[in-house]
């Protein structure tokens, strides 16, 4: 982990004093700093786009930026008086992602639309427009839980509840009728719940709860995890009845979504939990079992693909296209081969903003969007588009690094692991280093519920940094009235080991 | 858990660094592959959003391109429509592209790495400049000589080609095939319609498509005589040695009696080897081959550019028109020794012996030149987009030196003689001393004799002016002998194209 500036110069004792010292800065007006220079940055590009793509630069194109800015300031301010020693890095990150999303879906927009319409392009309309709208209703979500949340701890009360909406969540574009619940017509995933052409995708939603459910369930039960097990080839594996309700949750999500046919979505969760359960347990034997489920369960799909057919016949196809690009080019391989061809086309540098077409993509503006970005911004843009993404990563394992209690420890982690692979997941199928399964892109792919699914991500996030990095001694309760005791102090060291974030 | 945590973040920086290495293969290795695939539409708007830069030849333009406002900016166009077809080739939008168009391709795009600091220009004026442009050595009297007169041939042939070169340089003066065809159907911009127009050509019985001139090869008959008298001449004959004659000539072992084309032609014993080639006597040649044996007429041929399989017409330094190579074919038994009957054929160019009409050509012109064959080839500059930077200018170049000059001009008499005294009299031109070879090529079965002339004028000055070949194919009695005054047709255009010198 690496220091943060201004914790550098000051030399590196032990004990508690050190963390009371750091934690004593908020750098609130870093954020501030950091946020701005991302805005200039999005704003950058936005211009960049209009000059290549329409040969000038409209004098509103700052219209769009300018509210998204407005937004992401005023969750500053929300996180400068209800979470002010939350990390300075996460919203800036976050918020030149989304920024840059918001600014490229718009200029898809522009590229699609004759020069006719392009003046119809108002603020709102639009994929680009629809996104900027979602990313203010997505920011104030996170705002409106950074209110009702003070205390992450206040979660884990909810984690039943949670896991049960979860459930119904994930369940329920299943059981509806194709009608309502496929949306996609080249796809046959059900993931959707469609009801008069308003959609949500709940298991971007189903995710955090589930996340929520793992986190609280295993806190209560890791002594009994990781001390009373049974040995079994040198492995040592938990009692059924310990793990029972996790597993049921975990084959009830698993088989629903290979019914939904969506093995991404089961591929992050399964990960997810595998991790979630690591973390716990700090057993390497789970994530040894995991590894081999998963290759397992891969190899099965793929063989079941083969004969049977049915649900995992598209994860059949899937591989087959990964395997070879170029096997059915006009046919099921068209939008990958397009995509890694959008990719290769962008070179190093990139064709710049607005220059390429990255509308020879179908779905750039969902799965694909990495591609289309990466086509204009080229292996150098997209490069530091990986390093944000990882800033916001490592951010979040740091919080769950720093922060005392284990819910919060295993929440974060698990928060922050789950939006890795579920980048490593769609970058690495859109870019063909492993079978293409539909995810979006966090804070870039347009959709409402992924966006604010994100940010409410971001919002845990950062009141779980918040709670890390804030002074021990300081006036907030220990433990707000009404939180369930939950695990005693820790018992496996985490508090005592020095934290130096 | 924050061991587990550590690890977890190890684990992310993993995967983030497979998803950055893969990005580096798609984006930096395979790059130009995507970008140029054939899959790849990206390139193709690209490549149509700049102007393609001229192909002209002496001042006439034979391939420009006019802007259309429509998704493919630019239309390529045909001006002089089938005259040039084989020279230049063609550039469609999803077909295949042949021709000079092909191998000057990124040139004339504007993509050759020659042209860079245009691009670099471009960037900073806004400015889209047009490719570079092609001058070909090609004189278009020649050219559009050789086109008229083989289509209004006299003998009513519908197939056959002509290749007239200058012998002191390589350079093509005119190249037709015939029949041709219009390559502007195949640039139209409606796929589907240029797709039915080059099926409809692919399909047409007399194969328009095909590039007689350079891609074909054909049985050279009595022209090849000039190859079996340099043979002799490199082994101690000289024009005035008498080799043995007669009406008739059957090989030592068995196969088919050999006689002459008439009574009338070397009756004698024996006849002077130049009288020999000025009457086309093959029982002479028959029987002078099987002495020289086959070892020394393959190996003559081959000095002369027989089974060249790298040969093409473009640059001079770079690529071009692919030349099929010209055979020899088979002379031996089994057993690895001269099989005469067999010798005795290929002497007089039957058997398997086969040649291309530029081949012919070359010949003519090695003999013209003193021995010395230069490098055919049929760009003469590449001029920058401004039309006065020159970015190459042909330097000519000798591609080998089948024979002594002394034996050179001996064959130039002999075929003087031909032209003069013999069977070439239809090439005869004023002031010019002409020589040349007719042929006529028995085609087995029931076709009719396919007609040949080879020849080449030199100014009063002693200075090559141009080497010729002239090919009818099934062109049937007196087909040598309108080749030859079809080739006397074209030295004169090239001759009035030089004005008269």
């Amino acid at each position: 982990m690496t220091a943060p500036p201004g914790s550098a110069s000051t030399p590196a004792p032990t004990g508690e004093l050190p963390r009371v010292r750091f934690a004593a800065r908020s750098r609130r007006n870093a954020e501030l700093a950091l946020l701005l220079l991302a805005m200039v940055v999005v704003a950058a590009y936005a211009a960049t786009a209009e000059a290549n793509l329409l040969d000038t630069v409209t004098f509103d194109f700052w219209v769009p930026i300018a509210s998204i800015t407005a937004v992401f300031l005023a969750i500053h301010v929300v996180v400068r008086f209800l979470a002010p020693y939350a990390d300075p890095v996460l919203v800036p990150a976050v918020a030149l992602v989304n920024g840059l999303g918001v600014a490229f879906l718009r200029r898809l927009d522009l590229g699609r639309a004759t020069p006719d319409e392009r003046a119809d392009l108002t603020m709102f309309s639009g994929t680009g427009g629809r996104q900027l709208a979602w990313t203010l209703i997505s920011v104030a979500l996170a705002a409106g839980l950074l209110v009702l949340i003070r205390d992450h701890r206040a979660i884990s009360r909810y984690a039943y509840t949670l896991v049960l909406a979860g459930i119904v969540l994930v369940i329920t574009p299943a059981l509806l009728p194709a009608k309502y619940s496929q949306v996609n017509p080249q796809s046959d995933a059900k993931l959707w719940i469609s009801v008069g052409g308003f959609t949500i995708q709940p298991g971007e939603f189903a995710k955090l709860a589930l996340l929520v459910f793992f986190a609280y369930y295993l806190v209560r039960k890791r002594e009994v995890l990781s001390l009373a097990s049974r040995r079994f080839l040198g492995i040592d594996f938990p009692r059924g009845r310990d793990l029972g309700p996790v597993i049921v949750v975990w084959l009830i999500s698993l088989a629903v979504l290979v019914f939904q046919k969506d093995l991404g979505t089961s591929l992050l969760y399964f990960g997810m939990f595998v991790v979630t359960l690591y973390i716990a347990t700090e057993r390497v034997s789970w994530l040894i079992i995991g590894l081999l489920l998963f290759f397992g369960g891969a190899v099965l799909a793929w063989y079941l693909g083969s004969t049977v057919g049915g649900p995992f016949a598209s994860f059949y196809t899937r591989v087959d296209i990964w395997l070879d690009p170029y096997g059915d080019p006009y046919g099921t391989g068209w939008q990958t081969l397009q995509g890694l061809l959008g990719l290769g086309t962008g070179g190093l540098f990139g064709t710049g903003p607005g220059a390429g077409q990255p509308t020879e993509i179908p779905e750039v503006h969902t799965d694909f969007v990495f591609a289309g970005l990466g086509e204009e911004i080229g292996l150098f843009g997209l490069s530091a588009l990986l390093v944000i993404y990882l800033l916001i990563i490592e951010r979040g394992l740091r919080a769950a690094l720093a922060v005392r209690d284990s819910f919060g420890k295993l929440l974060a982690g698990g928060l922050s692991f789950t939006v890795c692979l579920q980048l490593f997941v769609i970058i690495g199928g859109v870019s063909g280093l492993i079978p293409l399964t539909g995810q979006t892109t966090p804070f870039l792919s347009a959709g409402g519920s992924s966006l604010m699914a994100n940010w409410l991500l971001v919002a845990a996030l950062l009141r779980i940094s918040d709670a890390a990095r804030r002074p021990v001694d300081s006036t907030s309760p220990a433990r707000p009235s009404g939180v369930p005791a939950g695990p005693p102090a820790q018992l496996h060291g985490a508090t005592t080991e020095v934290i130096r974030p | 858990m924050n061991a587990p945590l550590r690890r977890v973040g190890v684990v992310v920086m993993v995967l983030f660094g497979l998803l950055f290495v893969n990005l580096n293969y798609v984006q930096a290795y395979k790059a130009d592959e995507y970008r140029n695939s054939d899959y790849n539409g990206r390139v193709q708007v690209a490549e149509y959003e700049r102007k393609r830069g001229i192909i002209e030849a002496g001042g006439t333009p034979l391939a420009t391109s006019k802007e259309t406002g429509g998704k493919l900016n630019f239309l390529r166009t045909y001006p002089k429509g089938e005259v040039y077809a084989h020279a230049l080739g063609y550039k469609p939008v999803n077909l295949a592209d042949t021709g000079i168009e092909k191998s000057e391709n990124d040139f004339l795009a504007g993509t050759s790495d020659q042209l860079f600091g245009d691009r670099v220009r471009d960037i900073f004026t806004g400015n889209q400049t047009a490719g570079g442009n092609i001058l070909l050595t090609l004189s278009p009297r020649a050219q559009e000589t050789a086109f008229r007169e083989l289509a209004d041939n006299r003998n009513g042939v519908t197939k056959g080609a002509a290749v007239a070169l200058d012998p002191t340089t390589g350079a093509i003066q005119a190249l037709v095939s015939m029949p041709s065809f219009d390559p502007n159907p195949l640039v139209d911009h409606d796929t589907e319609n240029a797709q039915a127009a080059y099926d409809r050509l692919d399909a047409a019985k007399d194969g328009p498509l095909k590039n007689r001139a350079l891609s074909e090869t054909f049985p050279p008959g009595s022209t090849f005589k000039v190859i079996t008298s340099a043979a002799a001449l490199e082994n101690g004959y000289d024009p005035e040695t008498r080799i043995p004659a007669g009406p008739s000539y059957l090989a030592p072992t068995a196969g088919q009696e050999i006689r002459n084309a008439v009574p009338s032609i070397c009756p004698q014993a024996q006849v002077t080897l130049t009288t020999a080639l000025t009457d086309s006597c093959n029982t002479g040649f028959a029987q002078l081959g099987v002495k020289l044996g086959a070892d020394k007429l393959k190996d003559e041929a081959r000095q002369f550019g027989f089974e060249d399989d790298d040969l093409a017409a473009g640059r001079l330094n770079g690529p071009g028109q692919k030349v099929a190579a010209s055979r020899t074919g088979g002379m031996v038994t089994p057993a690895g020794n001269d099989d005469p009957p067999l010798v005795a054929q290929s002497s007089i160019g039957q058997n398997d012996v086969r040649m291309t009409p530029l081949q012919g050509a070359l010949i003519a012109a090695t003999v013209a030149n003193d021995g010395r064959q230069m490098r055919p080839y049929l760009v003469q500059q590449q001029l920058g987009p401004d039309r006065t930077t020159d970015y190459y200018t042909a330097a000519p170049r000798e591609l080998r030196e089948p024979v002594s000059a002394d034996v050179a001009r001996q064959l130039q008499d002999m075929m003087v003689s031909v032209v003069q005294n013999g069977t070439g009299t239809n090439a005869r031109i004023n002031g010019y001393r002409v020589g040349g070879k007719t042929g006529t090529a028995e085609t087995g079965g029931n076709s009719t004799d396919h007609g040949w002339f080879i020849g080449f004028a030199i100014n009063s000055a002693g200075k090559p002016i141009s080497a010729v070949c002239v090919f009818l194919e099934a062109a049937g009695p007196g087909g040598s002998a309108e080749a030859a005054r079809i080739s006397q047709q074209i030295m004169r255009a090239v001759i009035a194209d030089r004005g008269g010198r």
